[in-house]
């Protein structure tokens, strides 16, 4: 093994990844750590050096991260707006991810059925909304779910409601336009992993005795769980801190994490607090990330 | 009704079709299968072998015609209803259930008692010798070690009908001539009816009590490996089981008890009659082995005897084969079992020789 060959170069190709990683995820990082830990600065420079300019001893202040889980007045612990929109966000981030999941999971199974021929044409319909602009699709759903938009429109016309409903700034409409966004993250991986699953396997469960629905749960679902894992981090990770969607088409008291960090940054101008959110957030997401790629790397 | 009756026609097709679109995949096919016998369906790739045995096991269904088991249409029922287990050629196996469950997968949905299929599973396992890997994934396992899980995974229900797709296809030839006999002993054990299907004439003939040989979606020819071997119905039988010299010539005398055709290279006897008239085109088939070779003329020796020169020898260990070419320019093709005579030791490249056989060695086929 000492001598094995080495393609010349191989060290560029393998760093250049690494050398970008580390300037634009580790660095921004460990400047968002440093922030998170000194104190709020004024308008000109937004916080304050690490170390005191007196007597140049380091001094890190833990009050950024311990006023996210207690108020300055001595309230119970755990109960501020902050935790309140952290466990808002993930349970939205949580049922996004499910939605997209329930969704997604008897599109990726058609488009892996479809015809070889078929399945570019599908997938290249997965993917067609990202040609049009974030911004404008979501939009587009404020058109569909407003009192006077077509969905009360045909409602009303149908003669199922008399009233207009109220769709829009609510749960509804944000997990929607949550699922509407994310869903070709789901339906992506989880083709990816369908197509690979060998027709003769089911066959096989059948000649066995099993039912078709006994096929699926026994076979199909078990052997596309890498799939469903990857699909729902890929939904879910995003989901926790999405702050355009649920600003657009989410009702003023669903205040999530990500509309948080913002109001902290630009509104209140407290950076250290909004950094110290932004970190605790990254933990939160880190720490499924870890257990999945722990349960995944262990099977091989 | 007597014990041998009972178990004819176990599993009959009756004028069974498939089609694909316009493409006729089997084509009117009967066939009767007795209980417990290991019977073959055996082709080239795109005969309808496989669509065959697809709508024994269910994942077919024929455009028309009945598959009859002891007498009752199974055609219509899906595959999780019928009492047909199938070996797939890749073995199938689910990769994400160790062996253990894998063989109790078919149990498990017949909703057996937990304490009937840990027994079961285990005599299973016993049978084919994997008991020490009941816990093991099937990626960790030799590929004679799945195709083992896989026959055990296919005999644990109890199958009327056992039904393996190639079931040599995926083991290295070494392998291959080990497992044929084990497989073999262990279906004839369990005394279970197989319909096997193959496109390798050695596994048909060795494994098989009854071979079909199949071409274009129609069987040309049913029977036991030696029928098939010695009395091929036609051209395409004998071309297809084994290698075989075929002479086109026409029928030059037809009585009861034997019967003459003019070829190429000369009149050439047969032991046999054939009804049809004179003059009418024929084949003669003769295989390689039965011709005999030597560079001096036999004594005793009154027709079907020819001459030529040595074109080729393939040196093969346990026997050569020479190619022989006619003054004509006809190919004969001849095997000769090594060391069978001397005379053999002196036969090299463009030598001449002559070459013969009995009557009784060769077949008349009708063109």
């Amino acid at each position: 093994m000492a001598h094995q060959w080495v393609a010349p170069g191989r060290r560029f190709v393998i760093g250049v990844p690494f050398v970008w990683l580390i300037v634009f995820f580790l660095l921004p990082f460990v400047i968002l750590l440093y922030i998170s830990f000194v104190d709020m600065g004024n308008d000109i420079s937004p916080f304050k050096p690490i170390w005191d300019s007196n007597t140049g001893l380091l001094k890190l202040k833990y009050e950024n991260y311990w006023s996210i889980f207690r108020t300055g007045d001595g309230g119970a612990l755990f109960q501020t707006i902050y935790i309140e929109a952290y466990v808002r966000s993930i349970w939205y981030a949580l049922c996004t991810a499910l939605l997209c999941l329930v969704i997604g999971y008897p599109f990726s199974y058609f488009i892996a059925r479809a015809k070889p021929g078929v399945r570019p044409a599908l997938l290249m319909m997965v993917m067609l909304p990202f040609w049009t602009s974030f911004l404008l699709r979501v939009y587009a759903w404020k058109g569909i779910l407003a009192d006077q938009g077509v969905l009360n429109q045909i409602f009303m016309g149908l003669g199922l409601i008399n009233e207009p409903l109220q769709m829009l700034y609510t749960d509804v409409s944000m997990l929607v336009g949550m699922t509407y966004v994310y869903l070709p993250f789901m339906v992506l991986p989880l083709y990816a992993n369908l197509v690979k699953l060998d027709p003769r396997l089911l066959e096989a469960a059948y000649d066995l005795g099993a039912s078709p629905l006994g096929a699926f749960w026994l076979v199909t679902v078990p052997l596309s769980k890498a799939g469903i894992i990857a699909g729902f981090m890929l939904v879910f990770i995003p989901s926790v801190g999405e702050f355009v969607i649920p600003s657009l088409l989410g009702g003023p008291e669903n205040i999530m994490i990500g509309r948080v960090v913002w109001d902290e940054m630009f509104s209140s101008n407290n950076w250290p607090r909004a950094t110290a959110l932004a970190v605790l957030m990254i933990g939160l997401i880190v720490v499924p990330l870890a257990i999945y790629y722990h349960y995944t790397g262990e099977r091989e | 009704m007597a014990e041998v009756d009972s178990k004819k026609n176990y599993l009959v097709t009756e004028k069974l079709v498939k089609r694909f679109d316009e493409a006729v995949a089997v084509d009117e096919v009967d066939l009767s299968i007795n209980k417990g016998e290991i019977f073959a369906l055996l082709g080239s790739s795109g005969c309808g072998k496989s669509t065959l045995l697809r709508m024994l096991a269910g994942f077919e269904t024929p455009t028309s015609g009945r598959i009859l088991l002891s007498g009752q249409d199974v055609a219509k029922l899906a595959p999780y209803e019928r009492p047909f287990n199938m070996m797939f050629q890749s073995y199938a196996l689910f990769p994400h259930l160790d062996i253990w469950e894998n063989v109790a997968f078919g149990l498990k949905r017949e909703g057996l008692p937990k304490s009937d299929i840990k027994q079961r599973v285990g005599e299973m396992l016993d049978l084919v010798q994997l008991g020490a890997y009941a816990k093991r994934k099937p990626h960790q396992l030799s590929g004679g070690q799945q195709q083992r899980v896989a026959l055990a995974r296919s005999l644990a229900k109890r199958p009327k009908v056992l039904l393996l797709d190639e079931p040599l296809g995926a083991l290295d030839k070494k392998l291959r001539e080990q497992t044929q006999f084990e497989l073999v002993n262990i279906i004839e054990k369990v005394g279970v009816t197989c319909v096997m299907v193959t496109h390798d004439q050695e596994e048909a003939m060795t494994m098989a009590g009854r071979v079909a040989v199949m071409s274009k979606g129609r069987v040309l020819q049913v029977g036991s490996p030696q029928e098939v071997y010695e009395y091929p119905v036609n051209r395409f039988v004998a071309d297809f089981i084994g290698s075989v010299n075929l002479f086109d010539g026409t029928l030059s005398l037809d009585e009861p008890d034997h019967c003459a055709a003019q070829t190429a290279i000369g009149e050439m006897h047969l032991g046999h009659s054939l009804s049809g008239t004179l003059g009418m085109p024929v084949v003669v088939a003769v295989r390689p082995e039965k011709v005999s070779i030597s560079k001096l003329p036999p004594t005793n020796v009154s027709h079907n005897l020819f001459s030529g020169r040595v074109k080729e020898i393939a040196y093969f260990g346990s026997y050569n084969t020479y190619i022989v070419v006619t003054p004509q320019g006809v190919r004969v093709k001849i095997t000769e079992p090594n060391g069978s005579h001397l005379d053999l030791l002196d036969i090299t490249w463009e030598d001449d020789v002559h070459f013969w056989w009995d009557d009784t060695d060769a077949v008349l086929l009708r063109n």
